[in-house]
């Protein structure tokens, strides 16, 4: 039997988008967290930390029910693009979302949190508004690292298999991304298609790893 | 001119005390200076007015301009205040040229004018050869040198500087002296620079500020400072200063002299004569500090204390002694004749270089 290939594309494009959002949503924190002193500031920290000791099955029901057909927000988005946002491929790309994103969102604010005071101060005294530090300053230094997690990040919501499968099912063809579809091989008892799923999502994460550690050694180090 | 009025609480963390910063500083002088050991609260205060850190009380005025007042609930941002800032290890963005480093100071001048005055000020410093490079590529004395020409590309009101000479050999300290006097001389440009080096406060301060503890000690012009102590913590500070306990034993208002029985830990009393101290009694206990270079050491036996030599070091021309009783006293080198030995020394106290400490 040949090895159906459709979940690995899928499982590359909702983990690919789901990545990019993240960089952005994480970005966005990390300036939050390193510009200004705001009060909810802690809120947000517990908000961001939350996904990351959940267990995927309860942040997949909170999913279900904040995105669901019969939500305010479900009901805006069948509004927008004329179709459900549950049980379709863009509601796995939410799931990798909420898998990968907390993660990013610490490492970028660690990231530009590691950059020695003194490089954002000398833009501030040097007339540098809070958005050219970050942009100019803070976070070319933490460029790297960001990068590194980002790589990260994409290993990670390839991964994803709870969430998703609350959200998006496992609808073969459509929604069955590559852990769902190693889970469906197994149940079905076809090891042959599991092994290969297994060898090639194995191959992305290692490569994943390996380039993070890559772009972490690269450092702007030598610091004046 | 400079008239920052500061009071900050720092509540203590887990790896640092509490800190209460509370000092007024006023002044006209070119170059100032705050002088203090590490911990005194120097860099605090050069944070406080580059508004870095937001003082609990007080009022920041640099040239008629009102950077921060607690009662008025003014406080600038940083990059409203013009305060030009080169910290201890120059912060020069490690991932821009220096060319680079200098632009982004200069994106405030008109667009067509920021090549020229980079290229100027490139030319100035005597970087232009090196202004395609990045700051790892670049020696101590050129960092701190681009640090400085890009805090001034930035049109400051004033330049302030902490500890620039930190990490900096002899002959680049020395050179970054010459840039100091000649940014003061060329671009007019009041200079308030921090430092724990007495020998950097003399040669570049016009007046200066004794920190410690987060309180002002003294100030005045730094010969003025080091001539006259205000207090033996501030004689302590400066760390050249013999401090003597003693007690008018006899007082001779005529000839303006007095004899003095003087107590040093751990070595026996001595005795001593004085200048007159007017408006003290016979009786009255004084604390009195003495230069260690204005100390006279003979190893002949003749007028002056006789005292046991505990340690003898030489230094860059000079010969240090340290004797019993913590009294240490500095000569040059070519003037110590016979050479140092193990046995008794005289001691002599000129009666005109004591000085009394409140």
């Amino acid at each position: 039997m040949a090895t159906d290939w459709f979940p690995l594309w899928l499982s590359l494009r909702v983990a690919g988008l789901s990545t990019l959002i993240a960089l952005l949503l994480s970005l966005w924190c990390a300036w939050l967290f390193s510009a200004k002193t705001f009060k909810g500031r802690n809120v947000l920290d517990a908000i961001v930390t939350l996904p990351l000791v959940l267990p995927p099955t309860v942040l997949g029901y909170y999913l279900l029910v904040l995105l669901g057909r019969n939500s305010p927000l479900g009901r805006l988005y069948e509004w927008v693009f004329g179709q459900p946002l549950v049980f379709t491929w863009q509601a796995a790309v939410v799931a990798a979302l909420l898998h990968a994103a907390p993660l990013l969102i610490k490492f970028s604010t660690a990231a530009l949190e590691s950059v020695p005071r003194r490089y954002p101060k000398a833009a501030r005294s040097l007339g540098a508004s809070e958005w050219r530090t970050f942009w100019q300053v803070s976070l070319p230094l933490a460029w790297n690292q960001v990068l590194a997690a980002t790589a990260i990040a994409f290993a990670r919501s390839l991964g994803d298999f709870g969430i998703t499968i609350m959200v998006a099912g496992n609808i073969p063809g459509r929604t069955q991304t590559i852990s769902v579809a190693i889970y469906d091989a197994v149940e079905a008892g076809n090891g042959a298609a599991a092994r290969v799923l297994v060898l090639v999502i194995s191959a992305v994460a290692l490569s994943s790893i390996w380039l993070a550690n890559r772009l972490g050694r690269i450092s702007l180090g030598k610091a004046a | 001119m400079i008239d920052a009025r500061i009071r900050k609480n720092l509540e203590g963390g887990d790896d640092s005390h509490p800190f209460s910063l509370d000092l007024h500083i006023s002044t006209n002088a070119g170059v100032t200076v705050l002088f203090g050991p590490s911990g005194a609260g120097k860099s605090l205060t050069l944070d406080a007015i580059a508004g870095f850190v937001k003082p609990d009380e007080g009022r920041i005025l640099v040239d008629d301009v009102l950077l921060f007042d607690a009662a008025a609930g003014v406080n600038l941002p940083p990059r409203s205040r013009h305060c030009g800032y080169v910290f201890q290890s120059s912060a020069l963005f490690p991932h821009m040229t220096l060319r680079q480093n200098l632009a982004f100071a200069a994106e405030r001048l008109p667009r067509l004018e920021r090549r020229r005055k980079v290229g100027d000020m490139l030319d100035q410093f005597h970087l232009t050869e090196v202004a395609g490079r990045k700051p790892a590529e670049l020696s101590g004395g050129q960092r701190q040198r681009c640090a400085i020409a890009r805090a001034l590309l930035a049109q400051p009101r004033l330049l302030l500087l902490d500890e620039p000479s930190s990490g900096l050999d002899a002959a680049l300290r020395e050179e970054l002296y010459d840039v100091l006097a000649d940014v003061h001389k060329t671009f007019r440009m009041p200079i308030l620079l921090v430092t724990h080096d007495l020998d950097e406060a003399l040669e570049l301060g016009e007046e200066m500020f004794v920190l410690n503890g987060g309180r002002l000690l003294q100030s005045g012009a730094p010969s003025a400072v080091l001539d006259q102590p205000a207090g033996d913590d501030v004689a302590r500070l400066l760390g050249r200063f013999n401090i003597l306990d003693a007690e008018i034993l006899s007082m001779d208002p005529g000839a303006k002299r007095s004899r003095l029985r003087c107590t040093v830990p751990d070595a026996p009393q001595f005795e001593i004569e004085g200048p007159y101290f007017p408006g003290h009694m016979l009786g009255a206990h004084l604390r009195l500090g003495i230069r260690s270079e204005a100390l006279r050491v003979s190893s002949f036996a003749g007028a002056g204390v006789p005292m046991k030599l505990a340690r003898f070091s030489r230094r860059t021309s000079v010969a240090r002694f340290e004797f019993t009783g913590g009294i240490v006293a500095e000569m040059p080198e070519r003037s110590l004749d016979p050479p140092p030995h193990n046995g008794e020394w005289v001691v002599q106290f000129p009666p005109d270089a004591l000085r009394l400490l409140k």
